[in-house]
């Protein structure tokens, strides 16, 4: 018997099930994910209906075939991203990889720059870059584009990078700051401004890249931004530090990140209920005092009614 | 029954009350309704002297229904929260399954995961996991140091360790499970520094080129390159060091083991809290159909319980970590034609301290292997580090419990870790704590394959401290032997159990 969120077998219940489906269906909300969770109509993400991801959510609250369709919605997803980050290896072999480079990073929507030239190349392929086939690139802009682990191999082979701005990826972490060692004898100026997914533990493996002059970190998510400052600059004792205040004031907001992978909406049935929390875990707001509210909306936790 | 039926669909959506709604709603929406529900009476009605002779089936009705609603009430959640008397620790196992898994540490739960995530058919196999402390109070998963790395000296233990590092970098695209938050396993990448001196010199020159031919990226330092990259080491008596570029560092064992279960769960893979005690194979009648070296039911004690279940089974998984050894003793002790060889897989303490030092290592400090054995790695971002030492041969402690002995800090680990890095003469301990390895004492590598003398029993264990980092790959090729004879991923054939009965050990000189 499948194992089902507790949201889609409360509603099986509801709809009518036959009897042995019901018994089935409540054995698996009790045996199947651990007891002490608390089932709670999520209060906000229905009201995200603006977002397709949050539409597909609270679909997924609605029945169970939604957990499906969510769950295909994210191969697709996934497949796209990898699509994305190919692997130009034909254009390698045939070009060399500077070329290889200059046209991943066009295809994502960035920017590359060549030495001694002054202008950014951004938009479409253009056939007179192929003159420039043994020209090294200096400076390479994904800000804001769908970069992950596996589109930096575009990168890595270019031994005179000295710019590379990578804020705003919504896919850039701690893995792709790992990778980055590979730019320790030319990159003078690093950007993950803004990145989700990077914390204090990626910008501790910056370590590598001592020619480092400007580092910018503003908009990272870290659980105390003057502290991490003050051990980045004892770090990279020759580096510029832009971002991470040393006032001191509350971490900044992460970057709301566009529509990726695995980004959950803020307020989902499992955020509250983890298996790691205890049994007793806390009240759900929003269940009113009237013992009847609470009984059928516990009964009805996949309709989302507030 | 219309205006019943639109009452319903306005008012409540279908529950378990809908036949007593629309009754209600025929009354009127001004019935009363709550917990004093007086459906009873209707208005209008004379008052009565005597008790009614015969029974009222529509007046019986409304506090037959309201005693109905408060006893459901009484059931399902109140303000307090979901409270079920049937939680998945008081589940009596199944009677049967088709792989009873007994261990239930990330090994255990990595290959149930496994098993659902490469069956052919959905819900095709019924996997149980059983595990006796529910509290993994002497799990070493949970006690574990958490660090992943590739520097080994066998290949073997190098794909596993690639294989695992690559899954969990993409932990997401494997164990997220609809509705729920993302796994974050709160990676750390600053790679594993390993110091050798003269003497482990060669050793470790050959280990990096081993590596660097399986596609790990580490790279060799001499001295002076060691103390460019991290002035605080005292490079004394240090002549070489490998360090891991990527794919190395250290993560929280406790995410990984709740995402397995979390995500094998909703695979449909059943768990129950139970000890197992002893495998029964075919009787004499019955050995006619059945080969006598197969285990046909495992005995699972259930806790606090002198009972005993048995489970029918077509095959036992035991990767029951530090105790596989004891376990596999135990349960094949009463088996006719005598007991098996005993797997030699035994707990090993080891004790880990956490201490705080203001001056130590910064942002780039690696995890530490010096010349002599003793580790350290950092914790956090406030000057905490956490380390050990293993003790040298002949001097084990003690397995019965898991207190710690701070002499052992004091006299063995301290002044080796304080000659390496001269700012750990001022530290101060904060906390310690000790936990098993499942050391093997054969050759102190994993062992993952079919029992040599039992048919249907797989073994998966004995990874001597770095069980917790080749988990995810154990487990799937443990999956695949199983499913499909052979594991097409890595080639892992050389760990198979019975070099632990043919003599042929396969030394690993990297461990920690």
């Amino acid at each position: 018997m499948r194992v089902r969120g507790r949201g889609q077998v409360a509603h099986a219940q509801c709809a009518g099930a036959p009897a042995a489906d019901k018994m089935a269906a409540l054995r698996a909300v009790l045996g199947g994910r651990g007891g002490g969770q608390v089932p709670v109509p999520p209060p906000s993400s229905l009201c995200r209906g603006a977002s397709a991801w949050g539409a597909l959510q609270s679909l997924g609250q609605w029945c169970w075939g939604g957990e499906v369709a969510a769950a295909w919605a994210q191969r697709l997803r996934r497949l796209r991203l990898r699509r994305k980050n190919e692997y130009y290896g034909l254009t390698r072999e045939r070009y060399g990889d500077n070329l290889a480079a200059a046209a991943f990073t066009l295809s994502c929507g960035g920017g590359v720059r060549f030495k001694d030239r002054d202008l950014w190349v951004r938009g479409r392929w253009r056939p007179e870059l192929l003159q420039l086939r043994d020209v090294p690139v200096v400076a390479v802009d994904l800000s804001g584009s769908q970069l992950t682990y596996d589109g930096l191999d575009n990168l890595v082979q270019l031994r005179e990078l000295q710019h590379l701005d990578l804020s705003g990826c919504p896919h850039v972490d701690d893995w792709v700051l790992g990778r980055l060692h590979v730019f320790q004898g030319s990159l003078l100026e690093l950007a993950v401004a803004r990145c989700p997914r990077v914390t204090e533990r990626g910008l501790a493996t910056l370590h590598h890249l001592q020619n480092l002059r400007r580092l910018d970190v503003s908009g990272v998510a870290v659980p105390s931004p003057g502290l991490v400052r003050i051990l980045l600059e004892e770090m990279l004792p020759r580096c510029q530090v832009l971002g991470m205040e040393m006032d001191g004031g509350p971490p900044p907001e992460r970057g709301e990140p566009p529509l990726s992978a695995w980004t959950p909406p803020p307020v989902t049935l499992g955020a509250l209920g983890g298996i790691k929390s205890t049994a007793g875990a806390a009240p759900a707001e929003g269940l009113g005092f009237v013992p009847w509210a609470a009984l059928l909306l516990s009964l009805q936790v996949g309709l989302g009614v507030n | 029954m219309a205006v019943g039926v639109v009452w319903r669909q306005w008012a409540w959506p279908a529950g378990m009350l809908r036949g007593g709604r629309a009754l209600w709603a025929l009354r009127g929406p001004g019935a009363g309704v709550g917990p004093r529900g007086r459906g009873g009476a209707a208005p209008g009605r004379s008052l009565r002297v005597a008790a009614p002779r015969s029974s009222d089936v529509f007046r019986e009705l409304g506090p037959a229904l309201s005693r109905l609603g408060q006893t459901l009430r009484e059931q399902l959640p109140g303000p307090g929260g979901w409270d079920p008397q049937w939680s998945p620790q008081s589940c009596p196992p199944p009677e049967q399954a088709d792989v009873v898994v007994v261990g239930g540490g990330v090994v255990g739960w990595a290959v149930a995961y496994w098993l659902k995530a490469l069956e052919n058919q959905q819900h095709g196999m019924r996997v149980l996991v059983v595990e006796r402390d529910p509290t993994y109070s002497r799990a070493s998963t949970v006690l574990s140091v958490g660090g992943i790395r590739q520097q080994f000296s066998l290949p073997e233990n190098i794909r596993l360790s690639l294989f695992s590092a690559a899954f969990l970098r993409n932990i997401n695209d494997y164990l997220w499970v609809p509705n729920e938050p993302p796994v974050d396993l709160q990676f750390q990448p600053s790679g594993y520094l390993f110091l050798a001196s003269q003497r482990g010199a060669a050793t470790l020159e050959a280990g990096v080129k081993l590596q660097r031919q399986e596609g790990a990226k580490v790279a060799l330092l001499s001295p002076s390159q060691l103390k460019a990259k991290f002035p605080w080491i005292n490079t004394e008596d240090v002549a070489v060091a490998s360090y891991g570029l990527e794919n190395e560092g250290w993560f929280d064992p406790w995410s990984l083991l709740n995402a397995f279960r979390r995500k094998a769960m909703s695979l449909g893979v059943l768990s129950c809290v139970g000890e197992a005690k002893s495998f029964i194979t075919p009787t004499e009648d019955e050995m006619q159909l059945m080969a006598r070296d197969r285990v046909k039911y495992v005995n699972v004690r259930l806790p606090d319980s002198p009972e005993q279940q048995p489970i029918a089974c077509a095959i036992v998984v035991v990767a029951a970590g530090a105790w596989s050894g004891e376990l596999l003793a135990t349960a094949t002790a009463s088996l006719p034609g005598g007991s098996l060889a005993p797997l030699p897989i035994q707990p090993r303490k080891r004790y880990v301290y956490m201490w705080h030092c203001p001056d130590g290592p910064g942002l780039e400090c690696p995890f530490l292997i010096d010349t002599s054995g003793a580790y350290f790695r950092r914790e956090g971002i406030a000057g905490n580090f956490l380390g050990g030492m293993s003790p040298p041969e002949g001097d084990e402690p003690d397995t019965g419990d898991l207190e710690v002995d701070h002499d052992f800090f004091q006299e063995q680990v301290w002044p080796r870790l304080a000659h390496r890095v001269p700012p750990f003469q001022t530290l101060k301990v904060r906390s310690s704590w000790a936990g098993y390895y499942d050391y093997n004492t054969f050759d102190q590598n994993g062992v993952l394959g079919r029992h040599p003398q039992l048919q249907n029993v797989f073994v998966v264990g004995g990874f001597s401290g770095h069980g917790l980092q080749q988990a995810p790959a154990a487990g799937r090729a443990a999956a695949e032997l199983l499913l499909h004879g052979r594991c097409s991923t890595m080639d892992v054939g050389r760990l198979a159990p019975g070099r632990l009965l043919h003599g042929e050990p396969l030394r690993e000189a990297a461990i920690v």
